[in-house]
C-alpha cells in the first residue's frame, strides 16, 4: 500500500520535473530574448518533428540506436567472458590486464579516422567505437564482483568437494551480478558518446551525421532535436538495463 | 571375533592425536596448533575454548580436511559410523554466509544441490529443518529480511540438511548481541537434542563452552597448545539456571586458571 503510493509519488516527481526543466528553457527564452539561432524555443524544436522528411528521424534514430545498442551488448559480453577468463586463469589476467589498460588510455575518437580505412564508413565501425569506449567498465566490475567471495563461503563448498563449475555458477556469478549491472550503468553513458563520436567522424547516416548536416545552416533547432533524440535512445537503453536489474538482482544486493 | 568387535565398539568416532600445524611464513614459521589429542564420542557435542591465536579454528578446518597438518593424526569414523569426508560435515561460521540472491529455503538446500541429492526428499528435509530452528514462516523469505540470529539459524539448517555425522561450528553465535546468543545457545541444545549429531563447537567464551559442552578442550595461544581436555558432568537439558550452580562455577574456574586469568 505505502509502497505503490512512494512508487506514484516518485513518477510524478520524475514527470514533473522534466516538464519544469522544459518550462524553464522557455522562459529563458521568452525574457531573456535569446536568438533564435543561439537557442531555439522549445515548441520550435519539436516543431522540426513533423518535417521528417528532411531529417528522416525514425531512420537517422534507428541507426544510432543500432550503433548504441550494438556497441554496448557486445561490450558486455566481451566484457563479462573477459571477466570470467581473467577469473578463471590468474596467469590470463595478468597477462592481459595491463595490455587492456594500455589500450584503453587510446583516445577512441583517434580510432575514427582509422576505422574508416579498416571498415569503410557505416554502422559497423560506430558498433566498434561504441564497443571500444565502454567495454573497460563492465570488464573490471565484472572481474571484482567474480573475486569478491568470502573466503568461508569457499571453506564451506570446499568441505562439499563443490566442483569449479558449481562454485562458478552457484556462487560467484549471481554474486557479480550487481557488479555487472554497476558497470553496465556506467557503459550505457559511455556507449552513447561513442556511438556519436563515430557518427561524427564515419559515418553518412545517424543522429550525429545529421547533426553535422544541419549545423551548417544553422539549424539550431533540428541540432536540438537531435540531441534529444541521441538522449532518448540513452534513456531507453538505461531503462532497459535497469528493468533487468530489477528482474535478476535482489533488491538487498543492489548497487545504487 | 567378538573380542575384535567390542574394540571396535569403544574406538571413538574422532581421535586426534598429537596433532601439530606449522604455517611457514615468508620470514618465520608460526607454530599455529600443538599437542592436540582429544577424542569425540559419536553423538557427542565437544566445546573447543581458548583466546584467539591458540589454534582453535585451524583445528576445526583440519577435521574439515581444508588444512593439512605436520604431525600427529587424525582419524574420523570408525566401524560402525563410517565417515565420507564430502557428505557428512555439516559447517557453520560467525558470519551466515547465506546466499544474498536466494529464498532461505534455496540457501538451505545448497548443501544438497552441491551433493547432487534427490531434490524432491532434500526440500522436504529442508521444510522440516527450518520448523527445528524456528524459521517454518521465513522458507520463501530473503535473507535481507531476516535478523542477525535468523539468519545463524539458517545457516544451521543448511549446515543439517545432507544430513551429515559430524557438524563443525565456528564461533557460530560470536557476531550476535549477548542476549540473542543465550537464546541461541538454548536453540542449539534443543537442536542437537533432536538431531543427535556430533558437533564440535569452537568458541572464545568460556562460559558458553562449559554451557553447552558435553566435553571441553582448552588451548592456549604462546605457543599454540593444549592445556586441557575433561568431561562436563552437568546433566542435559540444560537451563540457563545452570549458570548459577557451584559446579558450572568449577569448570569455568579451571578453564579461568588455564588461560591465566585467575
Amino acid at each position: 500500500m505505502n509502497d505503490s503510493r512512494d512508487r506514484l509519488r516518485k513518477w510524478v516527481l520524475i514527470v514533473v520535473m522534466h516538464l519544469a526543466a522544459v518550462l524553464v528553457w522557455q522562459a529563458w527564452i521568452t525574457f531573456g530574448k535569446v536568438e533564435p539561432y543561439i537557442m531555439p524555443a522549445p515548441l520550435d524544436t519539436f516543431a522540426t518533428l513533423l518535417e521528417f522528411k528532411t531529417y528522416r528521424w525514425g531512420h537517422n534514430t534507428l541507426i544510432t540506436a543500432a550503433s548504441v545498442f550494438g556497441g554496448f551488448w557486445l561490450a558486455v559480453v566481451v566484457g563479462v567472458i573477459l571477466a570470467v577468463l581473467f577469473s578463471w586463469s590468474r596467469w590470463l589476467n595478468e597477462a592481459l590486464m595491463p595490455l587492456i589498460v594500455s589500450l584503453n588510455m587510446i583516445p577512441k575518437v583517434a580510432l575514427g579516422p582509422i576505422f574508416i580505412v579498416w571498415f569503410s564508413y557505416g554502422l559497423g565501425p560506430n558498433i566498434l567505437i561504441a564497443f571500444s569506449i565502454c567495454f573497460l567498465p563492465i570488464l573490471i566490475t565484472t572481474t571484482r564482483g567474480l573475486n569478491e567471495v568470502e573466503p568461508e563461503l569457499i571453506d564451506l563448498v570446499r568441505t562439499l568437494r563443490a566442483s569449479r563449475w558449481q562454485v562458478f555458477t552457484k556462487i560467484q556469478l549471481p554474486g557479480a551480478l550487481p557488479y555487472i549491472f554497476s558497470g553496465m550503468k556506467v557503459a550505457v553513458v559511455l556507449a552513447v558518446a561513442g556511438a556519436i563520436v563515430g557518427e561524427f567522424i564515419a559515418s553518412e547516416e545517424g543522429l550525429g551525421y545529421l547533426m553535422m548536416q544541419v549545423q551548417v545552416s544553422l539549424d539550431t533547432a533540428g541540432m536540438f532535436m537531435a540531441v534529444l533524440m541521441i538522449t532518448a535512445v540513452g534513456v531507453t537503453l538505461y531503462a532497459i538495463v535497469l528493468l533487468l536489474e530489477r528482474l535478476l538482482v535482489v533488491r538487498d544486493a543492489r548497487m545504487e | 571375533m567378538s573380542i575384535a568387535r567390542r574394540e571396535a565398539e569403544v574406538e571413538p568416532f574422532i581421535r586426534l592425536q598429537g596433532v601439530r600445524k606449522i604455517y611457514r611464513g615468508r620470514r618465520e614459521d608460526f607454530l599455529a596448533v600443538s599437542d592436540v589429542t582429544f577424542d569425540v564420542e559419536m553423538g557427542e557435542l565437544v566445546s573447543m575454548v581458548g583466546p584467539s591465536g591458540c589454534g582453535k579454528t585451524t583445528v576445526l578446518k583440519i577435521l574439515a580436511g581444508l588444512h593439512s597438518h605436520e604431525e600427529g593424526t587424525v582419524r574420523i569414523g570408525n566401524q560402525s559410523d563410517r565417515f565420507d569426508a564430502a557428505r557428512d560435515i555439516g559447517m557453520v561460521f560467525q558470519q551466515p554466509l547465506l546466499l544474498k540472491w536466494r529464498r532461505v529455503i534455496d540457501n538451505v538446500l545448497l548443501p544438497a544441490e552441491i551433493l547432487g541429492l534427490p531434490m524432491a526428499e532434500a526440500r522436504e528435509r529442508a521444510g522440516h529443518l527450518l520448523e527445528m530452528v524456528g524459521l517454518s514462516g521465513f522458507a520463501q523469505s530473503y535473507p535481507y529480511e531476516l535478523s542477525g540470529g535468523m539468519q545463524q539459524r539458517a545457516a544451521i539448517a543448511r549446515a543439517l540438511v545432507h544430513d551429515p555425522k559430524l557438524v563443525l561450528m565456528d564461533e557460530p553465535f560470536g557476531a550476535l548481541d549477548a542476549l540473542t546468543r543465550e537464546k541461541m545457545n538454548l536453540e542449539l541444545l534443543r537442536i542437537w537434542g533432536e538431531s543427535g549429531k556430533t558437533i564440535v563447537f569452537v568458541t572464545h567464551g568460556i562460559q558458553e563452552a562449559v554451557f553447552l559442552g558435553s566435553r571441553v578442550v582448552v588451548l592456549t595461544a604462546g605457543p599454540a597448545r593444549m592445556a586441557d581436555n575433561f568431561l562436563v558432568n552437568l546433566p542435559y537439558p540444560r537451563g540457563l539456571d545452570l549458570k548459577t550452580q557451584e559446579a558450572f562455577g568449577d569448570y569455568t574456574r579451571r578453564i579461568y586458571k588455564l588461560l591465566g586469568m585467575e
